[in-house]
């Protein structure tokens, strides 16, 4: 995006369009974290001079058309399958970066094994877990990380544990793994939690690219549409209600992620 | 190179080190798990891709991703696991990226058991996934066949970037046979230019992907398909012939059944029934018209399969009524005896006397 | 002049106001009588000269609306060169 304007010529440039980013407007939703979270991917791929050498799965969800918004080779995973996929990808193209950019329902549920049994590998694949909660793409039903009593298209009495189960926590679950080198659970609701995504999401690119292990970084999202809510709204739902189920931090850190510089 | 005794599933395993083989990803499955063993020692010798995955259903995946970066990559199962398999071949089939996928098929339908059968046939010719589709099948009924059949697939997979099933069954995996292996051919070191290798200098970024939103685009998509699935069946059918010259019925059978067919046929031959034999070697595209050709020849056909009868369908669409059509099958995994399937054809012999 | 100055692309705009939301000088607003090419009202700047260069608005945007300047810093040597 070229910008055309006179600027004195103490001003310097602070903040510009990702190069990784293609100038696609997107599909989502006004306010829609899916947004906010490519962008931190783009900034991370610049920074860290990927981008030529970086390959995306994109999975079944609200973000099937990530192809569209990233400048980098992708592929279109079916659903829950891309981690396989990535696997597939990595395994014949073992100097490049591949990541994987899964919502909760094709992580969490259809994707369950595939998931695990990627982090179990150690496979050298990066995991971008946007969790929000419910199905939007599908319009709004429940997914495995909807909280109890939360109201959904297809838990209209709100989701009975006793018929529907818990929320699933997959990052607990997949730092019990020894394979896994770093998982670890962010947001994205203000500025200081969309900083410490940027970096967690940059330290699992350079746990790939130092061979260090399987890496995945959930990042509770929002979905105002499908919540009912504004989006300004729905970032303090996650803050406020999410947090209490899905607590923030990071679950597993190896000694090697540990000391790498994340700047 | 010399000739040796090789079990089929360690031939077909080894032809595909020996064409190049540059990735595997599997499951075990009975009947042809010792493909899996054997491909888990000799890829990684020789410094190839090898992974067993935890399902299926990841196995193809995995097939996928690597397809995608443009490798040459098989994966091998049977009949319960193509079914696991269906959902990844349809997105590999709409992707249009080239994949090899062996089927060695057991009796079914579900659990079944291990012995051999035939009853994939419509599972892998009319579409292996959901919508409009057929792969190329190749039915090989001896390990010799297996060997060479493997590596024609993956010439024609990548020809026409296409899905190339080579359709064996239990015992053609589980028998011993004097059969020769192709000298080692290097690997491909370049990716097609479509390939997912990273952007690197390209000027547009490689997208593979089976979705097209717009039903113009999904329908032009599909004509694509099309095209080009008329293009393989103007080009790539294949089958053999067996004393058809002067044949008064004749016998289709594929594979297994094809091989017992040439039995079936001296007997008829000592018996003094002039009985022809038509071995379809590519399952789809299925030799319609030469089918077609023989019903104006012979009084009467008998299909024999070792299933409920699949490929006899194909065989009475291909003849238009020009002749009869008998079917004679055996399922659950039993194989027919040559007496058998004699008593059959006596019956169409008698029944087409003028 | 402010010490900071953005520019806004408008068409990529939806509305959403997160941005409003974070700004700490509060200069975001939707526009009350624009739509853009999408049907939106999107954001404007009320006041460019309260404009710190901060790029919250940047960093919580979704749809990369905003590209930011800001007033370089003096370097210390220099600024201590002109106190002495």
């Amino acid at each position: 995006m070229t910008v055309d304007v006179k600027l004195p010529e103490d001003m310097e440039l602070v903040y510009k369009y990702p190069d990784s980013l293609t100038e696609k407007e997107t599909h989502y939703c006004p306010g829609c974290t899916h947004g906010i979270v490519h962008r931190l991917i783009a900034e991370v791929l610049d920074e860290l001079g990927i981008k030529d050498k970086t390959i995306g799965v994109a999975p079944v969800g609200c973000s099937v058309l990530a192809y569209y918004y990233f400048d980098v080779d992708f592929a279109e995973a079916s659903h829950g399958r891309a981690p396989a996929m990535a696997t597939g990808l990595k395994r014949v193209n073992p100097d490049k970066i591949v990541f994987t950019y899964q919502g909760d329902g094709d992580l969490a549920a259809i994707g369950t094994a595939e998931i695990i049994h990627a982090a179990n590998r150690g496979e050298l694949i990066t995991t971008v877990f946007i969790n929000n909660a419910i199905y939007g793409m599908t319009g709004g039903q429940m997914a495995p990380t909807t909280l109890p009593g939360q109201v959904t298209t297809s838990t209209p009495f709100g989701r009975d544990v006793r018929l529907a189960g818990y929320p699933v926590k997959m990052s607990e679950i997949l730092a019990t793994i020894p394979g896994s080198a770093y998982i670890t659970r962010e947001m994205v609701t203000d500025l200081p939690s969309i900083n410490r995504t940027k970096k967690a999401i940059k330290r699992a690119f350079l746990t790939q690219m130092n061979g260090l292990g399987f890496s995945c970084v959930e990042v509770l999202s929002t979905c105002p549409t499908n919540w009912n809510v504004s989006p300004w709204e729905a970032m303090e739902w996650v803050k406020t209600n999410m947090t209490q189920y899905f607590p923030l931090g990071t679950f597993k850190m190896t000694e090697a992620v540990k000391a790498l510089k994340v700047r | 190179m010399a000739k040796e005794l090789l079990k089929g599933n360690v031939a077909f395993a080894e032809s595909a080190v020996r064409h190049g083989l540059q990735a595997y990803f599997g499951y075990p499955i009975t009947p042809q798990s010792e493909a899996l063993e054997h491909l888990s020692r000799r890829m990684i010798e020789e410094g190839r891709v090898f992974l067993q995955a935890e399902s299926e259903v990841a196995a193809i995946n995995m097939v996928y991703g690597a397809a995608s970066a443009g490798v040459r990559v098989m994966t091998s199962t049977s009949g319960p696991g193509v079914s696991l398999m269906e959902e990844g071949l349809s997105y590999i089939a709409g992707s249009e990226v080239p994949v090899v996928l062996v089927d060695m098929m057991r009796g079914g339908p579900g659990l079944g058991n291990i012995q051999p059968a035939q009853s994939d046939y419509f599972q892998i010719t009319k579409s292996m996934g959901h919508g409009d589709f057929h792969p190329i099948v190749l039915a090989p009924s001896n390990v010799q066949e297996i060997i060479d059949m493997v590596g024609l697939a993956f010439d024609l997979a990548e020809k026409y970037r296409t899905i190339v099933i080579v359709a064996g069954d239990g015992s053609i995996g589980q028998m011993m046979e004097s059969a020769e292996l192709p000298p080692m051919q290097p690997v491909r070191e370049e990716r097609p230019d479509w390939a997912l290798t990273g952007k690197g200098d390209r000027k547009e970024h490689n997208v593979i992907t089976s979705l097209y939103l717009g039903a113009e685009n999904l329908e032009r998509l599909n004509l694509r398909l099309q095209a080009k699935l008329a293009e393989i069946k103007e080009n790539e059918v294949r089958w053999k012939e067996y004393q058809t010259e002067d044949a008064e019925l004749l016998l289709v059978a594929f594979g297994t059944m094809g091989r017992i067919g040439l039995s079936v046929v001296r007997e008829a031959r000592k018996a003094g029934i002039k009985l022809g034999l038509l071995r379809p070697i590519t399952l789809w595209p299925f030799p319609e018209a030469r089918i077609y050709e023989l019903a104006d020849q012979v009084r009467g056909i008998l299909v024999a399969e070792m299933n409920a009868g699949q490929m006899v369908e194909d065989v009475e669409r291909a003849v238009k009524g020009r002749a009869p059509v008998a079917f004679h099958g055996r399922t659950g995994g039993v194989i027919p005896m040559v007496d058998e399937i004699l008593a059959d054809l006596r019956k169409l012999d008698e029944a087409t006397k003028a | 002049m402010g010490r900071g100055y953005v520019v806004i692309d408008a068409d990529r705009c939806k509305g959403c106001e997160l941005c409003i939301h974070v700004c700490p000088v509060h200069i975001l607003q939707l526009s009350p009588d624009t739509f853009n090419a999408k049907g939106y009202h999107p954001v404007i700047v009320t006041d460019m000269d309260k404009c710190t260069g901060c790029a919250a608005c940047a960093m919580i945007c979704p749809d990369v609306v905003f590209t930011v300047y800001r007033r370089k810093r003096k370097p210390r040597k220099v600024a201590a060169a002109a106190n002495a």
